[in-house]
């Protein structure tokens, strides 16, 4: 069984006891209203969805019940680390080379834009 | 409703769940735990000392612990959860009252029943459906979480090295009884 460590528990305990609650990091606008449709767009359906490395909100819902944050590698589903909610989000010194997942959003975003004209 | 039920004249009579039943394997016992009264406390950590003093007992600020005192046990659920059981008789509700720290104390007395599985084959009953680690190292006596039995959520606490004790909602509770009696019987084979 998948082991997560939850940061507020201070333990690794079984997957079966939390629950993925979407990526992490995703800021919310505190003028939603002026938002352009674009911009909420984006906010609100468009996700990374990477290969590799993704930043995600879990839950600990069957034990202490806190959002905390996880580093996950979508390939191998191994957890890299995991922190609690409202910590900046962490620099992996491992990963420098992942940073081309980046490209291939900026590149599905002017399609989906094509797509809706 | 209420009114039609008072002219009828019935007379209220309380039924708790699985009142009565037990299951008594070969190392096990599952048996049903009578009504204690229970809170559901949230608070942030500048309340904790004003409200320990008004429970009369510490509410502990590890994860994973208990602290326990004349009947009345604090289990740590989260950073800032408790659930607080009385079985001496005492409103623990009553007791938060007064406290003028900010805090919210919900009496769930009858949402919750309480299981207690004891003997020495008690481990190997609960770790059929608890994924945990529930080894006496790991987890100790007084050591109280909120974790997962099959498919329903429970809260457990050891009491003795074998013994413990379960919570489950109050609609849950036949299906955790009659997994654990089935787990009972498995552990004694």
């Amino acid at each position: 069984m998948l082991l997560i460590r939850c940061p507020y528990c201070e333990e690794e305990l079984p997957e079966l006891e939390f629950r993925n609650a979407g990526e992490a990091h995703v800021v919310r606008s505190s003028h939603l209203a002026d938002v352009s449709d674009q911009d909420f767009e984006e906010f609100f359906f468009i996700r990374t969805n990477p290969k590799g490395i993704i930043y995600e909100r879990w839950r600990h819902i069957h034990g202490c019940a806190r959002f905390f944050n996880a580093v996950r590698d979508t390939v191998s589903d191994k957890f890299l680390m995991t922190y609690k909610a409202g910590e900046p989000k962490p620099l992996l010194v491992s990963e420098p080379a992942k940073t081309a997942p980046a490209k291939p959003k900026a590149a599905a975003k002017p399609r989906s834009r094509k797509g809706d004209a | 409703m209420a009114k039609a039920s008072t002219k009828s004249g019935a007379v209220a009579e309380r039924r708790p769940a699985l009142a009565g039943r037990e299951i008594a394997a070969a190392a096990v016992r599952v048996a049903v735990l009578p009504p204690a009264e229970r809170i559901s406390l949230r608070a942030p950590a500048g309340s904790v000392s004003a409200l320990s003093k008004a429970l009369g007992l510490t509410l502990p600020t590890k994860p994973k612990t208990s602290a326990s005192k004349g009947g009345r046990t604090a289990l740590w659920l989260g950073p800032d959860e408790w659930l607080v059981i009385d079985e001496a008789g005492k409103s623990p509700v009553a007791d938060c009252a007064p406290v003028k720290a900010l805090h919210s104390a919900v009496d769930i007395s009858h949402r919750n029943v309480a299981l207690a599985v004891t003997g020495s084959g008690a481990e190997a009953t609960l770790s059929a459906g608890c994924p945990q680690d529930l080894s006496l190292a790991v987890f100790p006596v007084g050591a109280a979480t909120r974790t997962i039995l099959g498919k329903v959520e429970i809260v457990l606490l050891r009491t003795a090295p074998d013994a413990f004790r379960v919570e489950c909602w109050r609609s849950f509770s036949d299906y955790v009884f009659e997994f654990l009696g089935e787990a009972a019987h498995d552990a004694a084979a």
